[in-house]
């Protein structure tokens, strides 16, 4: 077994509410690993109890093939954790915050600066700004810098780029791709179903509980749906008429299009026509490729 | 020890670079020290008062010349008995003295408007003075020892330093731990490989540094601007209990962090459960003998009391150490436990 | 009432902080009834323009007119036309659905008898019959986001800002977000929506993407696409605002 983190029937709650429910995950090392689920899926949980911030209810995991509770010291020493919230001193400059961080762990900075060079560049033309007026992308690039100063094996990035705009965010992601080719273990975790694909292999959580885990690829094939794009000059209308036809199990907004889950007697070009006779323009049916959010939404639709 | 080293060192950047709070926690023991030593006093001076008399004698002309160059009374003149309930109505005056004559043997009445207590009080105890002393009656030599000239500031400059060093130590402590709960970075900090001892000391160490500033600055101006009497013995003493009261308060402060979750429950525990108990039961405005017997028990428990009445016996009476064992051995168990509470708490929330 | 045919014109609308330009110059309009996506890289100036539009803010030039109304000189009369929605859900956490509706109502100055009448119809068409004595606090993420679209819109205003509504919600709870806003443009409202997620910006009519202060680009998103030669608004984002100097 190759797993440097193993998590095995972990469950976890807060009060009353289960927030993990019998959660077992292997992470190789090396991998990219995403952990995709929207708020309150209990992410931040899974995150707090692999970082040894709060014990299991019952389960465990392990982590570096160190358990997280006993050992909790040495595997402090192992990890990287970046929480989801922006948690640097704001009232301390670039250089002050990196320097306390590597300060923490023992080491210097210049020793592992290179670790976080292609990182640092940017914020290196102010080293002296106070990171409370560093703008939502740089707070984000300081913050993985500090998590990576003592040169972790395994980094734990919780929702690193929530609130983050698409073109910082892809960046960030190209930055993480370069952390694993240099043989860092990162489990990184998000809201956005779109960044699945960018992992090598993803978590679906929800609730609680995984739905599945596997290459997204994989995951998507699970999905075993006849799938088809539709569009019209009205969307909002051509969703509720698609609705009404039987054929139609499911149909949602999805960027340019509605998605139509379908059963196998649908017929694309009849559905169409009828589409145009109840008023719609330029409608437009046709087969389409499911995505990881067309599976969460099939294997969340119906507990809402 | 490098890393006990590069927490005192941010501590000390958030203390600096927060100036508002700095200027505060600096100015305020200035400001409470001017405010009780100068302008806010429980002595009674400039009593206005009336004498209604029936009959000059000489006896009568004596008393009410003492009332005239007594830098205690205003003495506005002679009334008429007619007079005298308007003038207290009309709040003209804050007493009446009344000797009659006429019957030979002189009789004398105080009428004092009471509607401020503490004033009609003082006045009635000195107006009787005034009036027996020369009344023939065998004269009593009292003699007021420790603070001969009554005061009030030294009985003051105790309760403050009890009540500054609380304020500091615990609020400042409990809301520094606190916002770092809030913003996350304590979470960073336990999952470093850093032991939970050294953020301990890396969040007391700075606060005693400052307290101990602080207490320089009071005792510089106690004894120089509130002339307070001392001696190097005394204020050897007086370093001594306040260095123990402040690591007591920062051992709540801790305690506190350990407990509550946001800065402002932070501020409000401190203040209200430890602030207010100072104010009120420590004996530093009310005397403890005065408080009903339930608040009494409940004084007992509460430190500043005992640092209080440490700091009246050392730096009013200059006494030796000696007489005050007893509560310096309340403090030093107090902060044992105290401390020890604080930090297995502290521990297991951070764990 | 506002007779013209727009909801929002803005122009050479600018606010400086110091000698930092947050917003430079921007024209453009919004049409009623019309679901306008304003999108933009974090610090573009998205949130400082949105809240000289609410009337919260004043700009140092250019002018504007949100409902019918002059964003400097009758920001008051704005105020009371339009609804704002934020990411955190603006609702009283330990007040129950229907209190947090009859509050945000009486602010507004509806008539005790508007509220009532107002709040039923609401709870029965979101189906959340079963919520309104519920508090807050204790309802799930995709109701709780319905009804603070409610409470900013009890009063039926003319224009609904809404900021980032969507962020880290579930894409089940997303979409019918998206089907509620469908709904209330059907009834003639103007929708004014920021986001993070790509996709949300399709279901736009027009959509304005902020770079550095200023509109870089604004149009339909098929347009967009056909323009940037993109097959997603993703890619167009990208191209459009990857420029970008400055960040927040």
């Amino acid at each position: 077994m190759n797993a440097i983190v193993d998590i095995s029937h972990l469950s976890a709650r807060y009060g009353r509410t289960m927030a993990l429910d019998d959660v077992s995950l292997q992470v190789d090392k090396g991998e990219l690993f995403g952990v995709i689920g929207p708020d309150g899926a209990g992410k931040s949980t899974l995150y707090k109890i692999l970082a040894t911030l709060m014990p299991p209810a019952s389960g465990g995991a392990s982590v570096c093939g160190l358990d997280i509770v006993k050992d909790y010291r040495d595997v402090r020493s192992r990890i990287g954790y970046m929480p989801e919230r922006f948690s640097l001193y704001k009232d301390l400059s670039v250089q002050e915050n990196l320097k306390f961080f590597a300060a923490l762990f023992g080491v210097s900075v210049k020793k592992n600066f290179d670790l976080i060079a292609p990182i640092f560049r940017q914020l290196e033309r102010f080293p002296d700004r106070k990171a409370g007026a560093l703008s939502g992308g740089m707070k984000q690039k300081l913050a993985l810098s500090c998590a990576l100063i003592h040169r972790p094996e395994i980094l734990l990035l919780d929702e690193p780029t929530t609130g983050v705009d698409a073109v910082s965010r892809s960046e960030f992601w190209d930055i993480l791709q370069s952390l694993k080719n240099q043989g860092i273990t990162i489990l990184v975790s998000t809201s956005y179903m779109d960044e699945a694909n960018l992992c090598e292999r993803i978590a679906m959580i929800d609730r609680g509980r995984i739905l599945g885990t596997d290459t997204p690829a994989r995951l998507v094939a699970r999905l075993g749906e006849r799938l088809f794009a539709a569009r019209a000059d009205n969307m909002f209308r051509l969703l509720e008429e698609l609705r009404r036809l039987p054929q139609v199990k499911e149909c949602y907004t999805f960027g340019a299009n509605l998605h139509a889950v379908v059963s196998d007697d649908f017929d694309p070009q009849q559905a169409a026509r009828m589409m145009e006779h109840c008023g719609l323009k330029g409608v437009s049916i046709t087969p389409a490729e499911g995505t990881i959010e067309d599976l969460f939404i099939k294997l969340t639709a119906n507990e809402q | 020890m490098a890393i006990l080293n590069a927490l005192i060192k941010k501590e000390s950047l958030h203390i600096i670079r927060d100036p508002r709070t700095l200027l505060i926690t600096l100015l305020m023991p200035l400001v409470l020290l001017l405010l009780f030593g100068f302008a806010i006093s429980t002595e009674v001076r400039n009593i206005r008062i009336c004498a209604v008399v029936d009959r000059h004698t000489d006896e009568t002309r004596a008393i009410l010349e003492r009332f005239r160059n007594n830098e205690y009374f205003d003495f506005q003149g002679l009334v008429a008995s007619t007079e005298q309930n308007r003038m207290l109505e009309e709040g003209l005056t804050d007493a009446i003295l009344i000797l009659r004559t006429a019957t030979g043997n002189m009789e004398s009445q105080i009428i004092v408007d009471a509607s401020n207590t503490t004033m009609a009080q003082a006045a009635t105890g000195y107006i009787e003075s005034m009036v027996s002393g020369q009344s023939g009656n065998s004269p009593i030599i009292s003699s007021t020892l420790y603070n001969p000239q009554l005061k009030s500031s030294y009985n003051f400059v105790p309760g403050i330093m009890g009540m500054i060093f609380i304020l500091i130590c615990a609020i400042m402590t409990s809301v520094s731990i606190v916002r770092e709960k809030e913003t996350g970075t304590l979470n960073l900090l336990i999952v470093s490989p850093i032991r939970a001892a050294t953020i301990i000391l890396g969040k007391l160490i700075p606060y005693f540094i400052l307290s101990a500033v602080i207490l320089a600055i009071v005792l510089m101006l106690a004894y120089g601007v509130l002339g307070m009497p001392y001696s190097p013995a005394s204020i050897v003493n007086v370093v001594l209990f306040s260095l123990l009261y402040i690591l007591l308060s920062l051992s709540i402060g801790l305690l506190i962090s350990a407990l509550v979750r946001t800065q402002l429950a932070a501020l409000i525990v401190s203040a209200v459960a430890f602030m207010l108990p100072v104010v009120m039961l420590s004996g530093m405005i009310f005397p403890i003998d005065n408080l009903p017997i339930v608040l009494q028990w409940v004084s007992a428990v509460i430190p500043a009391r005992w640092y209080i009445a440490a700091m009246r016996k050392i730096m009013v009476q200059e006494i030796g150490i000696g007489f005050l064992v007893g509560e310096l051995t309340i403090l030093a168990s107090t902060t044992a436990v105290l401390l020890t509470l604080a930090i297995v708490k502290f521990k297991s929330a951070v764990r | 009432m506002n007779n013209s045919e727009y909801a929002i014109t803005v122009k050479d609308l600018t606010k400086k902080f110091g000698d930092f330009t947050a917003v430079d110059r921007i024209t453009f309009d919004v049409r009623k009834g019309e679901i306008f996506g304003f999108l933009g890289a974090n610090g573009a100036g998205k949130t400082t323009a949105m809240r000289m539009l609410c009337g919260l803010s004043v700009p140092t030039s250019g002018n504007g007119r949100v409902a019918g109304f002059d964003i400097v000189r009758q920001a008051e009369m704005i105020k009371r036309r339009i609804g704002y929605m934020s990411q955190n859900f603006s609702l009283y956490q330990n007040l129950t659905a229907e209190e947090n509706l009859r509050l945000f109502g009486t602010i507004y100055g509806l008539s005790d008898r508007e509220i009532k009448t107002r709040s039923q119809r609401l709870f029965q068409d979101l189906d959340m019959e079963s919520m309104r004595g519920k508090r807050v606090g204790d309802i799930p993420v995709g109701w709780k986001q319905k009804l603070a679209f409610v409470a900013a819109t009890i009063h039926l205003p003319e224009i609904v800002f809404l900021d980032e509504p969507t962020g880290g919600v579930d894409p089940v709870t997303r979409r019918k977000f998206w089907e509620l806003i469908y709904k209330a443009t059907a009834d003639g409202m103007t929708v004014f929506v920021t986001t993070h997620y790509l996709d949300e910006a399709e279901y736009c009519n027009r959509v304005s993407i902020m770079v550095d202060g200023r509109i870089e680009a604004l149009d339909s998103p098929d347009n967009l696409k056909k323009r940037y030669d993109a097959d997603t608004m993703d890619e167009v984002f990208r191209m459009v605002a990857k420029n970008a100097k400055r960040a927040e």
